[in-house]
């Protein structure tokens, strides 16, 4: 147990965020320098005012046609985005590892907070898990593909209260958490988690193309 | 002999596709598909294949999802699954029978409209897609057979209806002898060198609407506008070879079009109310000849109108007292930006506009461009039962009163008129230019 322990703790967190951080790395700089050999006309269209103003209206809940229609789903797709991020990030326990390592240290989400935003990532996967069954528009489209990395991005948040909580026994739970969040991290680059890094270049593309190109709004 | 009762898709046979199909072989199915995916297609198609998380929130924004009662073989992402994503999970080792659904789904369940671009939250360009997939269907054959009939016709002589190089002029000749009845100097001015406009339409008009080029000289001359049409090929602007995915004609036909321009050393190019054609000038084709924008400005109809309005070129006798309600084509809307403009020459034109709902961007298509309509009488069922929503629409905008229906573009035109008479909806369907002509000051009108 206890080499386990040090392996996931010890060089697998330094081998997860490598693979993340260079992994990210690699696709973009793919992604440009293919476009720059094979399609630049891409290049040639975009324009930042244009992007920003598609990328504005995306990220902002109900600020398009679409969010709006869907009330209960932009209210969930946003909670669990911004979570998704606040809660790793801000955690105390996260900070006080960094802040041991390193001595670097910043604010921390109270526990009894941290603990609720964790159930509610927890919450939002329910819902599209149960939307992917549910839907029969998102039913015709999910591979099992698309439970797995729901799965991937469930894992480390379930497992992570699991351990906080110190049920099913604390010293499992917690590897599995390290594993589940060291999961995460590398398969963000080399799955569709990757829309993380590349919907902010399609919606700037279709932004840039509606704002230079077409004169019309596309939200 | 009687065929079993079976509830079958009301479609008729297309030999171009079924004969089309009956001589792939799935070596060359494979190859023609790892072609176009790997050779052709870059970075872009790559990353919205993978980028797209199958939420499905494209659904809404098709015509043919919602008219079917949110079947979601309609939807736009579900159109992608049945094509594209089977295309790359088997390696391009797909049968002949998928290859026959994949043109039915991409030509005849798709008018390449983009609004569901504008409901992906990523901006995946969904039509973009599906015309990779029609490139496919087009170099193996397999294109339906009344728009691969078109395509043919522009290959040989640069327009749509196989017009005859002496059948162009002959018809503007006509067109020009029947308004001088009306107004005795009028001229239609051939060839005239550095004239300010070059006016081109689709070949429609001289085959069979030929008033409206009649309406266009009106229109032309009471304006006092200095213009001119080519008596050579390069007078249609039109462009099936687009939807066919045949890109390679689209380049031949685009610079056939611009090099008749600026051989006459026009300055801008005002075209018909057509939606498809300008899409073809001012988006695809001129991109495929490498013009960031196009070389020689493009002004539509619809942007035409309004600015010989603005400027008083035009006086309006008495206004159009019907009260009409206004279709935003996809190709100028979407496309170009011309809503407000359309509004503004409604506004003009007529005493009252009932908006339909939903409108500008975010209009419902008609359900007969990208080609749809073109595939002829085999689909035509398809294609009105693929747009319930439209006449549903229409009926909203009549309930408030609407009683005539303005569509600037040919294909629009022809759909709604397939629609409205389908159901019956009871509008009346007129251009732009119908209601410019008759509510114009004219010579002792």
């Amino acid at each position: 147990m206890h080499s386990v322990y040090s392996f996931v703790t010890g060089p697998m967190v330094w081998v997860a965020f490598g693979v993340f951080v260079a992994g990210c790395l690699f696709r973009l700089v793919v992604l440009l320098s293919q476009v720059s050999r094979k399609e630049p006309f891409i290049f040639s269209y975009m324009n930042l005012k244009w992007s920003l103003r598609s990328i504005g209206h995306w990220i902002v809940p109900f600020a398009t046609v679409n969010w709006r229609r869907h009330p209960v789903l932009t209210v969930v797709t946003f909670v669990f985005h911004i979570c998704l991020f606040l809660v790793p990030i801000f955690l105390l326990s996260h900070i006080v590892l960094v802040d041991e390592a390193w001595s670097i240290s910043w604010a921390a989400l109270p526990d009894g907070l941290a603990d609720a935003l964790t159930l509610t990532v927890i919450a939002c996967c329910l819902f599209f898990l149960v939307r992917r069954i549910r839907s029969p528009e998102v039913k015709f489209v999910t591979y099992p593909s698309d439970y797995v990395i729901l799965a991937i991005v469930a894992a480390p948040f379930v497992t992570g209260f699991l351990a906080y909580h110190q049920w099913f026994g604390y010293p499992v739970m917690f590897i599995l958490h390290v594993i589940a969040g060291e999961i995460m991290l590398i398969a963000i680059p080399f799955t569709r988690l990757s829309h993380m890094l590349f919907a902010v270049f399609t919606r700037a593309y279709m932004g840039s193309e509606f704002g230079g190109v077409r004169k019309a709004k596309d939200w | 002999m009687a065929e079993p009762a079976e509830e079958k898709e009301k479609k008729g046979l297309d030999i171009g596709l079924e004969k089309g199909v009956s001589k792939l072989t799935p070596e060359k199915i494979e190859q023609t598909i790892n072609d176009v995916l790997d050779k052709e297609c870059g970075p872009r198609f790559k990353t919205y294949v993978e980028t797209c998380i199958h939420c499905g929130l494209c659904s809404e924004a098709c015509h043919y999802y919602l008219s079917h009662d949110n079947d979601p073989r309609f939807s736009p992402v579900g159109k992608v699954k049945q094509t594209i994503w089977e295309m790359l999970r088997k390696k391009g080792k797909v049968n002949g029978e998928f290859i026959k659904r994949a043109a039915e789904i991409t030509h005849t369940e798709c008018n390449l409209c983009k609004r569901c671009a504008m409901y992906c939250p990523f901006g995946i360009d969904i039509a973009y897609l599906m015309t990779v997939v029609r490139r496919i269907i087009h170099k193996l054959g397999c294109t339906p057979q009344y728009i691969q009939d078109t395509a043919h016709s522009h290959s040989v002589h640069y327009n749509q209806m196989w017009v005859k190089g002496d059948e162009w002029p002959d018809t503007l000749q006509w067109q020009e002898e029947e308004a001088q009845a009306e107004i005795p100097t009028l001229r239609i001015p051939l060839e005239k060198e550095g004239a300010e406009i070059m006016y081109s339409v689709i070949a429609p008009e001289p085959k069979f609407q030929a008033q409206l080029i009649y309406q266009a000289a009106v229109i032309m001359d009471q304006a006092g506008v200095d213009w001119t049409m080519p008596a050579t090929v390069g007078w249609d602007n039109s462009d099936m070879a687009m939807f066919t995915g045949d890109s390679e004609l689209m380049g031949r036909l685009k610079r056939a079009h611009f090099e008749t321009a600026a051989r006459l050393k026009v300055k801008r190019i005002v075209m018909g109310e057509c939606g498809h054609a300008f899409r073809s000038v001012y988006d695809m084709g001129n991109r495929w000849l490498g013009w960031q924008m196009p070389p020689i400005p493009i002004v539509h109809a619809i942007e035409f109108y309004a600015e010989i309005l603005r400027a008083g070129k035009i006086k309006v006798a008495k206004k159009f007292s019907r009260p009409v309600t206004l279709h935003d084509p996809c190709n100028v809307v979407r496309g170009g930006g011309l809503h407000e403009d359309a509004r503004y020459v409604t506004r003009q034109l007529c005493e009252t506009l009932v908006e339909m709902h939903p409108n500008r961007e975010h209009n419902y298509c008609c359900c007969a461009g990208g080609g749809v309509i073109n595939c002829g009488p085999p689909y035509k069922m398809k294609r009105i039962e693929g747009n319930r929503v439209k006449a549903e629409q229409l009926f909203a905008a009549k309930a408030r009163g609407a009683e005539v229906l303005i569509t600037p573009c040919h294909n629009c035109h022809s759909g709604l008129h397939d629609i409205v008479h389908h159901y019956g909806v009871g509008l009346e369907i007129k251009f732009f230019g119908d209601i410019l002509y008759e509510v114009m000051e004219k010579p002792e009108g």
